[in-house]
């Protein structure tokens, strides 16, 4: 029988199949052939796009470019939110490859942040880590962790080195058995059709009785919206690393092994595809 | 940690027992009458009932208590009857016993209560020490006494043989009442308690069980132990006062309560004297309040006094049994006991709930909280919501019913009365199915566990749901009637009922049913009934009980400590835990399978056709730094600091590997070691109290001896290579997951525990893959023995005997997270004894003392003599280990002490004997402390016998057989055979104990059902007509061993046996055929020789001792028969693998057959790999 190990692997290794075309307006010498890559699902589209930057800039010269973003059929795509995130958001259900466009000016700065160097996406990875961390355990494995540890799930995450991640990811993975779970899920909902960025609320893995909390249980709590009603079609898919987990999915599993490296359970709400 | 029980009894005096693994209090249903009070032990549980008498429950076991009856007819010789019972007026009598003092007849020999029955009749044993005797069984010498001899001789004037019966105890799992043979036997008992198991584990069994009577006079129970469950008598012991409460621990605490409210301690109590001399006075804990209750453990006392208050006694141990002072707890108690591992219960005095101390452990004796132990009864329909209407309701709903049992009961009071108390000592029985004697040397027993009798009562009365409301009903008498009526057999119904009640018992109850008039009104009745158990309960403000009342509570079975998981405190907390993640169940969701198959598909989806696609991350080398020490390896060899680094890349393949790298400075120049990766064979953890050390071997450092050793500077460092470095060696050899059905196991001096995929080259003709190239990754779990077969089934033993089952799992011990399966995981312990010796040198003047020659041992050693190790610089093997007894005297030591652990010689180092003789001028002694370990692995346990040493049927790898035979022996010498192994069942259902008539050491299946098993006096046995149909087979064929030597080890595989002696030599069984499959006799092929492991492909491999490498000799070394083929099962020379410090291998796993390579030419046949191997005979040159 498959191991709960394996669902780790899995949810590391899972790659977006994605086609980098040059925006139509960028100036160029010569037409710029498009760039195939398979994105790390769990990275960040910064950490992995230092090829696509170079090929495309074989065709530019250097006074037409400032900084490179993307856009997926015109949305800027964030890129402090992991790849999957993206994906499963904007693109979920279209055909593959994922097409992204590149582009070398006019950078929404109302959408998007900039991203000078890598060590802005470690300070953001870090913060994310830190801030689970504190809804998980107060904070005390992420402190009690040496400056090593925290280079070393950082490094593992670039270097994509599941391995030398996890070595490390475990500790923050634990819980006492007493407690049966975390203190608090570390969780974020996203939805396409509304202008907050995310849900986040403290919610507790158990409840008060003990009984355990699933996926649906907090989806009725913090997006009621997102469940189906009874007898009614199911008007959203609630999408985890592309796939949909049942709703009795227990909450504190899917934290331990669907969460992203940032140790954030990410949750795409999206509306079921009418075909 | 194995399931046991927690006893007590509610105020009613109904029994209840709960498990350290349940969630509910189970009634002991084949209890007929109410009791008072209970003290537990793990073997057996002692109670007084309310007609004043013991009762002892003893607990089934797969081994049955059996006991030897023997007797001596002795025979001389006279020229006209030739031999003839006609003896010599100053001949002993006929029928005697060894000694030939006692005169013995057959027919003297008696049943000691109706709790026994014979197992056949009396037969005469045909074995003389070892070896088999002439038909009749006759040894012969040539005077009464002399030495006998099994031949018979010119001079031969007398002879005598031996008659054996056994005997069986057969009240299992049910109340039997004690016999009091005794006329002298005083008042009633009131109290009672036992302990003492930790004073001597021989003879085994062996209990403590003190009792009060109501005079207030103390009794102490002569005779206790396994053979004698029972005890012999009873025997008063002189007080300074009158006792109302008396307490034993498990160890040499005994404390009792004065009528007067002081306390007595018992002091004298060890070994030899497990009574104890004397009594010492203390003081009750508050001047003014006298004490009312005491409870021992093993180094506490606790003690309540009548205002209900919680005393603890500071300073208490083994050699000051009274301790220091009193020290006031928190808490208001009616009655406190001490369990195992000194953890504490109590009653207490307001709700009469059970509360456990949390947090009692060895450095904190006296715990942390109270807590209420919380579970339902499994006679209570809801634990919580049950209110007092609905329950009153329920009684009348039954109350029908009952009455028509109670008009049974009340018809003929006076039958009860006067009811002939023999009919008592009858217990109900139920026909136990037996599979009848075949020979007169063996018999089998089948101890199926769910054929007692109190099982079969216990699972029909809770099938019936009116029983089970039986919470409500009032009167003893009532409760008792359909208890009789389920387990009786109907011809039996009309018998006697319960005459045990007392007299005031009964007339109490029947008046009150009289004044009542009906017997719906539960409250007073119920109260009132109890009278006699419990005399608090007259003012019992609760009637119906909401929540249970308790009178006695005893923990002396219950195996708690501080780690123990106990679920009996919150119902809600377990319905957490059985939800948690990485527990079993919640695998088989749906939810579960669901996100597999999800993944699956988004893999195929997303990924499959895109693999041509570039991968946005380059992998790149990874390397880890650190800094260790190194054991150089150039003379003077000592620890230098190094730099430590591993590497790992992607090979070309894309599969990972990674180079090591070792900076050290040589004379100021920087220089390096290095080892690839994909050449390690194995990382070899070694703990000991200075250094965090481990060892890497590669084939060559494997062909030198002399492995890399690395030391890190702490243990969590040491475990973080370790596991890092051992990922990387099985990615970089594709190895992943749990152990193959074909893996070959074995287990290092240490109790580590190695696995290797056998390649299929591995027992390839002519060419094998050499042993030293084997990789070897550790398992958690720490055992002593290790067996498997080809279809995964595989089964060890710990040090402290206890058997385990592998789960499939992997990992555990520090193997966490990526290199450890997330179930079948658990936690593990063991417990080895560790052994120093005290030498003394006599001298004309003092005698001996400790004062040697200059050039003798140090006066406190190790075995060897080399070493000093004194009590307190000893320390345990590894900082993993923690002591958990104080040092004793070891009696058990071959060549047997004396009465004081003395063994004489004439001088160090020579043979020890156990008394002093003329020439010995010196002596020593064994001391022995034990000590605890506590790891993970993948490896459950198999309650409850301890072994030591198991074997399974080494299948072929397609094999259908579904049951798979297992045998094994108990660590007495008991032969079992497990039934119900299979695949999908590797832990098996029950034993089949499988009669001898002397304890064996060694058994060993083959793959043809051939049982070949080594008895202690190291003569071999073959086990006749063993097949599917008849899995226990008949008969044992006695083997005499090699001449002089004395067998220890038997491995037998699809043909071949093979054989240990104790002096190293390695047996091949000659002549063993199809048809005459004891064979005819023993080849000698190798010396030096531990352990040997044949496998189903008749594959022979062994540990073997003082392998000479280029660098070191080590001992402990795996080898493997090379050239063993069909025409040449003893195959011609070996092959040196990893070693030394191995203990034990098993490759009874691999039945994979090699490819056959046929050479164009025999002649042209190149002579063997000449590595290391040697042609022929001895396992190394010396």
């Amino acid at each position: 029988m498959a191991d709960d190990k394996d669902v780790l692997r899995d949810v590391w290794f899972g790659r977006i199949p994605t086609c980098f075309t040059l925006n139509q307006d960028e100036v160029t010498e010569r037409e710029a052939e498009p760039y195939y890559l398979l994105l790390p699902r769990v990275s960040y589209l910064p950490l992995v796009t230092d090829k696509v930057k170079k090929h495309f800039l074989k065709v530019m010269k250097a006074e037409d470019v400032e900084e490179m973003w993307l856009e997926y059929e015109g949305t800027p795509l964030k890129w402090h939110y992991p790849i999957g995130v993206l994906f499963d958001l904007h693109a979920s259900n279209t055909v593959l490859p994922w097409s992204i466009t590149v582009h070398f000016k006019n950078f929404p700065d109302r959408d998007l942040l900039h991203c000078t160097s890598n060590s802005v996406i470690e300070a953001h990875f870090m913060s994310s880590i830190k801030e689970a961390d504190a809804l998980k355990h107060k904070s005390q494995v992420v402190n009690d962790m040496q400056k090593k540890d925290h280079k070393q799930l950082w490094m593992g995450l670039q270097n994509d080195k599941f391995d030398q991640f996890w070595a490390i990811n475990r500790k923050l993975m634990e819980y006492p058995t007493e407690e049966g779970g975390f203190r608090y899920i570390p969780f974020r909902i996203y939805q396409t059709m509304s202008d907050r960025p995310f849900i986040q609320k403290l919610f507790r893995p158990v409840s008060p009785e003990g009984n355990v909390h699933t996926l649906g249980d907090l989806l009725k709590e913090m997006y009621p919206a997102a469940l189906p009603n009874d007898g009614e079609q199911k008007r959203y898919q609630v999408v985890i690393h592309g796939i949909e987990p049942l709703l009795e999915t227990p909450l504190q599993w899917l934290s331990e092994h669907l969460s992203h490296p940032d140790n954030f359970l990410h949750i795409c709400v999206i509306p079921t595809p009418t075909d | 940690m194995p399931v046991s029980l927690l006893w007590a009894v509610d105020v009613y005096g109904r029994v209840y027992s709960l498990s350290t693994a349940g969630q509910q209090w189970e009634q002991c249903r084949d209890a007929q009458m109410e009791f008072k009070r209970v003290t537990a032990a793990q073997q057996c549980c002692w109670g007084i009932a309310c007609d004043n008498n013991i009762y002892l429950n003893v607990h089934a076991s797969d081994l049955p208590v059996r006991y030897q009856e023997e007797t001596y007819e002795n025979q001389r010789w006279n020229p006209v009857d030739g031999f003839s019972d006609r003896l010599l007026p100053s001949d002993r009598w006929q029928l005697s016993d060894v000694t030939g003092l006692q005169h013995q007849p057959l027919d003297n020999f008696r049943l000691p209560s109706s709790s026994w029955e014979w197992e056949g009749d009396w037969y005469v044993d045909e074995n003389f020490e070892g070896e088999p005797t002439e038909k009749e069984g006759w040894s012969y010498a040539i005077d009464f006494p002399a030495t006998y001899t099994k031949d018979k001789k010119w001079n031969s004037c007398v002879r005598r043989r031996r008659w054996l019966r056994y005997r069986r105890y057969k009240a299992m799992d049910t109340w039997a009442k004690i016999p009091s043979q005794q006329t002298t036997l005083p008042d009633p008992f009131s109290d009672i308690s036992c302990g003492g198991w930790e004073i001597n584990e021989e003879p085994r069994g062996r209990l403590s069980l003190w009792a009060v009577s109501l005079q207030g006079k103390v009794w102490f129970r002569e005779g206790i132990y396994h053979h004698n469950p029972e005890g012999s008598l009873w025997e008063e012991v002189p007080l300074p006062g009158e006792v109302v409460q008396i307490s034993c621990g498990p160890g040499d605490l005994v404390w009792a309560v004065l009528w007067e409210g002081q306390l007595i301690v018992r002091e004298g109590i060890g070994r030899d004297c497990p009574k104890g001399t004397s009594w010492a006075m203390v003081d009750s804990p508050s001047p003014d309040v006298g004490a009312t209750h005491v409870a021992v453990g093993v180094n506490v006392v606790w003690a309540l006094t009548k205002d209900n208050k919680v005393w603890f006694r500071r300073g208490v141990n083994s050699h000051n049994p009274c301790g220091s002072g009193w020290i006031s707890m928190v808490g208001e108690m009616i009655m406190i006991n001490v369990g195992l591992n000194d953890q504490v219960l109590a009653i207490g005095s307001e709700d009469r709930a059970v509360y456990f101390r949390q947090g009692v452990t060895s450095s904190e004796l006296s715990g942390k909280t109270w807590k209420v132990i919380s579970v339902p009864r499994d006679g209570d329909r809801s634990h919580s919501s049950a209110s007092a209407h609905s329950l009153q309701s329920a009684g009348c709903y039954f109350c029908g019913e009952v009455r028509a049992h109670c008009i049974i009961t009340s018809s003929s009071p006076e039958s009860f009365v006067d009811a002939p108390t023999e009919h008592s000592d009858q217990p109900i029985e139920t026909p136990k199915s037996r599979i009848p004697k075949v020979t007169s040397d063996s018999f089998i027993s089948e101890l199926v566990s769910d054929r007692g009798p109190g099982k079969t009562s216990r699972e029909v009365r809770s099938a019936g749901p009116a029983v089970l409301e039986e919470e409500t009903i009032p009167l003893e008498g009532e409760v008792k009637a359909p208890d009789v009526g389920v387990s009786l057999s109907p011809s039996q119904s009309v018998g006697p009922l319960d005459p045990q009640w007392s007299n005031v018992d009964l007339e109490e109850a029947q008046g009150q049913q009289a004044q009542t008039g009906a017997v719906v009104d539960t409250a007073d009745t119920s109260s009132l009934s109890s009278v006699a158990t419990f005399t608090l309960a007259m003012e019992d403000p609760y009637g119906v009980d909401e929540h249970p009342m308790w009178a006695w509570v005893s923990g002396g079975g219950c195996s708690v400590d501080s780690h123990t998981q106990l679920n009996w405190f919150n119902s809600m907390v377990q319905s957490v835990q059985s939800m948690s993640l990485s527990v079993t169940p919640a695998q088989t969701a749906a939810w579960r399978k669901q996100i597999f198959e999800q993944l699956s598909e988004r893999t195929k989806r997303e990924m499959d056709n895109f693999r041509h696609y570039e991968q946005a991350i380059e992998q790149s080398v990874w390397v880890k730094k650190g800094t260790m020490q190194w054991w150089r390896d150039w003379k003077p060899h000592k620890w230098i600091d190094v730099h430590f680094a591993l590497e790992q890349f992607s090979g070309p393949e894309g599969n990972k590997d990674g180079i090591l790298f070792i900076y050290y400075n040589f004379y100021e120049e920087k220089k390096y070691l290095h080892a690839f990766v994909n050449e390690v064979t194995i990382l070899v953890p070694v703990l000991n109290d200075s250094k965090h050390s481990f060892a890497i071997y590669t084939p060559e450092r494997t062909k030198q001896r002399w492995p890399i050793r690395l030391s890190a500077a702490t243990e969590l460092e040491m475990h973080d290579w370790l596991a890092l470095l051992s990922v990387s060696c099985c990615d970089s050899r594709g190895i992943q997951g749990p152990p193959s059905k074909q893996a070959i196991w074995s287990i290092t001096c240490k109790g580590d525990i190695f696995v290797s995929e056998p390649s299929l080259s591995l027992e390839a003709m002519p060419y094998p893959t050499p042993c030293d190239q084997m990789f070897w990754r550790q398992v958690g779990g720490h055992l002593r023995v290790v067996e498997c077969n080809s279809i995964g089934i595989v089964w060890g033993i710990g040090y402290d005997h206890t058997a385990w089952v592998y789960t499939g799992g992997y990992g555990g011990g520090f193997f966490q997270g990526l290199a450890s399966s997330t179930d079948n995981i658990y936690t593990q312990v063991d417990v080895k004894n560790v052994y120093i010796y005290e030498n003394q040198r006599w001298n004309p003047v003092t005698g001996y003392t400790n004062r040697g020659l200059p050039t003798d041992r140090y006066m406190w050693s190790d075995a060897s003599g080399l070493h000093e190790c004194t009590k307190t610089n000893m320390k345990p093997p590894s900082p993993h280990w923690t002591w958990v007894s104080d040092w004793t005297i070891d009696y058990s030591v071959s060549g047997g002490t004396d009465k004081e652990g003395w063994q004489y010689a004439a001088d160090f180092p020579a043979s020890y004997h156990g008394h002093k003789t003329m020439k010995d001028f010196v002596r020593r002694r064994r001391w022995a402390r034990k000590c605890k370990l506590t790891t993970t692995g993948p490896w459950q346990e198999v309650p409850p016998i301890p072994l030591s040493d198991v074997t399974i049927l080494p299948c072929a790898a397609q094999s259908s057989v579904d049951v798979v035979p297992l045998w094994a022996i108990s660590n007495k010498g008991d032969v079992l055979c497990r039934l119900g192994v299979t695949a999908l069942t590797p832990a098996g259902s029950s034993w089949l104990h499988v009669g001898t008539d002397q304890p064996f050491k060694s058994i060993s299946i083959g793959a043809a059902s051939q049982v070949w098993a080594i008895a202690r006096d190291g003569s071999a046995f073959y086990r006749g007509s063993v097949s599917s149909q008849s899995p226990a087979g008949d008969c044992w064929y006695h083997i005499p061993s090699p001449s002089k030597q004395k067998l220890k080890q038997v491995s037998v595989g699809r043909t071949s046996v093979y054989t240990v002696d104790e002096n190293g030599n390695l047996w091949y069984r000659q002549g063993v055929t199809p048809s005459y499959p004891q064979g005819s006799s023993w080849e000698h092929i190798s010396n030096n020789v531990r352990k040997v492991s044949a496998g189903p492909l008749d594959q022979v491999w062994i540990i073997a001792d003082k392998v000479q490498g280029s660098h070191s000799l080590s001992c402990g070394t795996v080898c493997h028969r090379l050239g063993v083929q069909p025409l040449e099962p003893k195959g011609q020379s070996w092959d040196y693998g990893i070693g030394g410090g191995w203990d034990h291998i098993t490759v009874r796993g691999n039945s994979m057959e090699p490819p056959r390579v046929h050479l164009p030419s025999l002649t042209e046949r190149t002579p063997l790999p000449v590595r290391n191997t040697e042609i022929n005979s001895s396992a190394v040159g010396c």
